[in-house]
């Protein structure tokens, strides 16, 4: 007997799931394929001089740049509807949730619309970030004072 | 004289006629099982326009210009239009009707909106307000997307139970004048109706409870039951909406049969369109009434139809604070008179 | 061997992150986060720095990565200027891919427009 206190688990029963193994494997290849393209480029910026410390600063503008292209050029949405995680989770991903940000808002001006809404998606991310490095730093400080 | 019935049910002693109709869709609806039979199909989203919603509003006086036409009025002759649309402050209807000159409803029926809008137009004439009232409705596949979900060019991905909103339009001009074959004999307007769903992926899931509850109210009220009628329509229940609903109709005692069928099931071909558990929008269940429904009760293939579009009363916000999903369902009973005039 | 080992690192970061999705009720927004600050913690306790040793880039491409990026740069702003550290390290770590996500964001914003394909 469906009654509205078993409903939600009635709907979910009858509702069809996501295709896991399937998503889980175009999830591995393609945020795989991704990291390797990032250990290319890295590999690639170090041999043309770039000192390590700097490359590791450079690869993350490039890959951003990258997601930023191809967000432009209206392609990592055909890609990430298959690929799932393995677009979301990589930092072409945060970048991809940026510049879509940007580039949808424009109609409602550049200061209101692109300037306010771009980080609507990536938000989070930026302030969890933030406050578990300054939480982090806070708590080695005081072990670093406490036990030298 | 107008007499209500049972709890929540009018029926209509008085005849209102629906003189015309009128649509405009995008390509991708076009594409569907319904190719053809649309007035005005669009083939870019923007629609010449600046922004989607712009283009929205373009999409509503294309359908209200249609339906007029094929009535042989003007926009003058209506003393009344009532419509709705998905956007905040159902803006894409405010904006069309702005130069029209003609009194107007604003009315938010989420995804119920055309039948809630033909509701509310068939009750001006039937007071006594306008001999003349249009009905009009519009959803947005990008306008919608930007405003509920996500960026268009955003990667995200979406579940099966994922429904693709309708870029369309329809516009129903009703009269208690100027006669036609078609008439509304009954409506039923719906209680607001919560079973706790907050899966905002499967918006057919949440609405079935809502589409019940109407249809065993109008059941119940004008004594009938499902096989009594040619085809009976959901707006935009889904593949798994609609399952759900047969399931707890049954259940009720008051089984649907293959006179049933999901205005979001017909709108597109699942096997071949990317729209996952089907069409949903204000749109949907406004293009399949006027492509399809209608025109196939004026050629005498439908004589006795109920068309129920059910909507979801939640919002963004609402979501956010974790509260369930509220449905709605509004009920229109259209006949065909074959005698002659 | 160290593109196979970015590869299949990666890649398996991303399919914890897919299972979230699929199984649980958490929205891709909610579980990003729990990334990037797991990736801080992580770090804290010492774990991820060797897989990123071991991963290259399929350890530091992933959004954990960026928390291991965020703690790093805390850890050496720690040491050079002492409390004020916990607050400008992550920031100026993250400042490279932050800075050129908004840049960017901006260019291709005033290039091209959204469509729906």
């Amino acid at each position: 007997m469906i009654k509205k206190d078993n409903y939600s688990e009635y709907v979910k029963k009858k509702t069809k799931n996501s295709p896991l193994a399937k998503n889980c494997l175009w999830a591995f290849l393609v945020g795989g394929a991704i990291c390797t393209v990032g250990q290319l480029i890295l590999n690639g910026i170090k041999k043309l001089g770039v000192s390590p410390e700097d490359a590791k600063i450079w690869l993350p503008i490039i890959l951003v740049f990258l997601g930023a292209l191809f967000t432009g050029f209206g392609l990592y949405d055909s890609l990430a509807k298959r690929a799932g995680a393995g677009t979301i989770i990589p930092i072409t991903g945060f970048s991809n949730s940026i510049v879509s940000s940007a580039m949808e808002f424009k109609k409602e001006g550049f200061i209101l619309g692109v300037g306010a809404k771009m980080f609507t998606i990536a938000g989070p991310v930026l302030v969890y970030g933030t406050m578990a490095g300054v939480v982090y730093g806070i708590i080695r400080y005081i072990v670093m004072m406490i036990w030298g | 004289m107008e007499e209500k019935i049972g709890q929540q049910t009018l029926r209509l002693n008085t005849p209102v006629y629906v003189i015309s109709h009128g649509n405009c869709v995008s390509a991708f609806e076009e594409d569907g099982p319904l190719k053809g039979r649309f007035d005005t199909v669009v083939e870019d989203e923007y629609f010449g326009e600046k922004t989607f919603e712009l283009a929205e509003v373009k999409l509503q006086k294309t359908a209200i210009t249609n339906a007029l036409e094929h009535a042989g009025l003007k926009i003058g002759d209506l003393g009344l239009v009532t419509g709705g649309d998905l956007l905040n402050q159902c803006i894409a209807s405010g904006y069309s009707m702005r130069d029209s000159g003609v009194p107007f409803v604003g009315l938010y029926g989420a995804c119920s909106t055309m039948a809630l809008s033909t509701c509310m137009a068939t009750l001006a004439i039937c007071s006594g307000f306008t001999k003349f009232a249009g009905a009009l409705t519009s959803s947005h596949f990008c306008s919608a997307e930007r405003q509920f979900r996500y960026p268009l060019e955003y990667g995200g991905q979406r579940p099966p139970s994922a429904q693709h909103t309708v870029t369309g339009s329809g516009a129903v001009i009703l009269s208690a004048e100027k006669k036609s074959k078609l008439r509304v004999s009954e409506l039923t307007l719906g209680r607001i109706v919560d079973f706790d769903v907050t899966d905002i992926n499967n918006m057919g899931g949440a609405m079935a409870p809502a589409a019940m509850d109407t249809l065993t109210a109008f059941f119940t009220d004008t004594h009938s039951k499902p096989d009594d009628y040619d085809l009976i329509v959901t707006g935009d229940l889904g593949q798994y909406g609609s399952d759900i609903l047969r399931d707890i109709m049954r259940q009720n005692g008051l089984p649907l049969g293959d006179n049933y069928n999901d205005c979001g099931l017909m709108i597109y071909d699942r096997e071949r369109q990317d729209a996952h558990a089907g069409g949903s929008g204000c749109g949907c269940s406004a293009s399949v009434l006027t492509s399809y429904i209608l025109p196939e009760m004026e050629l005498g293939n439908l004589k006795n139809v109920l068309f129920m579009a059910t909507g979801a009363l939640m919002s963004p916000t609402s979501v956010m604070q974790n509260q369930s999903i509220p449905a709605i369902a509004h009920l229109v009973h259209f006949v065909r008179e074959d005698g002659s005039l | 061997m160290e593109y196979l080992n970015a590869f299949w690192v990666g890649g398996l970061i991303c399919v914890i992150g897919q299972i979230l999705i699929d199984k649980t009720a958490l929205t891709p927004a909610r579980i990003v986060v729990f990334y990037v600050t797991g990736g801080v913690i992580l770090t804290a306790l010492g774990i991820y720095q060797p897989i990123v040793e071991y991963a290259g880039a399929g350890a530091t491409v992933p959004l954990t990565g960026f928390g291991y990026c965020i703690a790093k740069g805390v850890e050496t702003a720690l040491c050079d200027r002492g409390i004020l550290g916990a607050f400008t390290g992550g920031f100026t770590a993250a400042a490279g891919g932050v800075a050129a996500a908004i840049v960017f964001g901006y260019i291709f914003a005033l290039i091209f427009n959204p469509k729906s394909h």
